[in-house]
């Protein structure tokens, strides 16, 4: 069972909007908190369960921070690619990899390695300790090494 | 740090102006006959409740509507208006459509009916029953009066006992005589 909207939002937007403007400042964390939940809105009649509501509307929010990152630096400062970014999969490259993994160790994965967040950050958008992100992550990590031997 | 209310009112009126909701409801605080909770989809008014705590109501809005209902002023603007126009003794017809497209086959036929009771007029629940083919369902009727979903705009508070008692009314007596008094029917 999906629960109403207004409950999600209400429920949510606080931390939303405090995780946002950590990454973004406040100015722009306005456009961006208003546009994570219209994202959530336009989604929303597509949800098969009302299970990690929170990692999920913390993905969209950080997609939209690595959005608005990119969108804000002129391309001419952009630093010159390191090997360590070049290593880094997008999440379209990680969607489809880490479908089959339990959702915690999936949204962990994804947002470790697709958003590069820190674990307390994943460990927040998740409703639970840095620590247990960590283990999610890793645990997901161990799962996908062994499924794609 | 929290929402600002500018930031959570814009995002509000941003998610109905962008038609992503399947409900919209607002509380109107300044009835003479106390606060009311209205609620409106695509089709028109789904939702007019004396109860005003949302929390009442979201599970079911939601159940019936799809899951998108969300507090929102503006789309309930204009409903918001003709109600104050009908309460200012203005208005004797509502032009925003009751949309009962979720409720039972006789419900809405009787709902139907009901809707055709003239302002200022009363009827029984025995009459609205014998319309709705079957004289005997008084009670029936009664029933589908107790859980009308929109009161006011389709007018449960018209229909009276057959001795001329007033009954009963979801909203309370009081309410319902408010009405009947407002319109003209009780002198």
């Amino acid at each position: 069972m999906i629960p109403p909207f207004e409950t999600f939002y209400e429920a949510h937007r606080d931390e939303v909007f405090r995780f946002l403007s950590r990454r973004l400042g406040r100015q722009s964390a306005e456009d961006a908190f208003q546009e994570t939940f219209l994202r959530a809105l336009r989604a929303y009649p597509r949800l098969e369960h009302g299970e990690h509501l929170r990692a999920w509307v913390f993905t969209i929010a950080s997609r939209l921070v690595v959005d608005e990152a990119r969108r804000a630096r002129p391309a001419a400062e952009l630093p010159e690619l390191t090997a360590a970014d070049d290593r880094l999969p997008a999440f379209e490259d990680l969607a489809p990899l880490t479908d089959e993994l339990p959702p915690k160790e999936r949204a962990a994965v994804v947002l470790r390695y697709g958003y590069d967040l820190d674990y307390d950050e994943i460990g927040a958008a998740l409703g639970s300790t840095e620590a247990a992100a960590r283990q999610a992550a890793s645990a997901g990590v161990r799962r996908l090494r062994k499924e794609h031997r | 740090m929290t929402v600002s209310p500018s930031l959570d009112e814009r995002f509000r009126t941003a998610a109905a102006a962008a038609d992503l909701l399947d409900v919209a409801f607002d509380v109107i605080d300044d009835t003479p006959i106390g606060p009311l909770l209205v609620g409106v989809s695509d089709h028109g008014v789904c939702r007019i409740s004396f109860d005003t705590e949302p929390e009442h109501h979201l599970e079911v809005l939601a159940r019936q509507f799809g899951p998108r209902v969300l507090r929102s002023s503006r789309p309930v603007e204009r409903m918001h208006r003709e109600l104050d126009e009908y309460f200012a003794g203005r208005r004797q017809h509502f032009d925003v459509e009751p949309d009962v497209r979720f409720l039972p086959t006789y419900h809405r036929l009787v709902l139907e009916e009901l809707a055709r009771v003239a302002y200022g007029t009363t009827t029984t629940y025995g009459t609205l029953a014998a319309k709705t083919g079957n004289p005997r369902a008084a009670r029936a009727v009664g029933t589908v009066m107790h859980r009308n979903p929109i009161p006011i705009v389709l007018p449960c508070h018209r229909v009276v006992g057959a001795s001329g008692s007033l009954t009963g009314y979801a909203g309370g007596l009081d309410r319902k005589e408010a009405l009947l008094r407002l319109e003209g029917a009780l002198l």
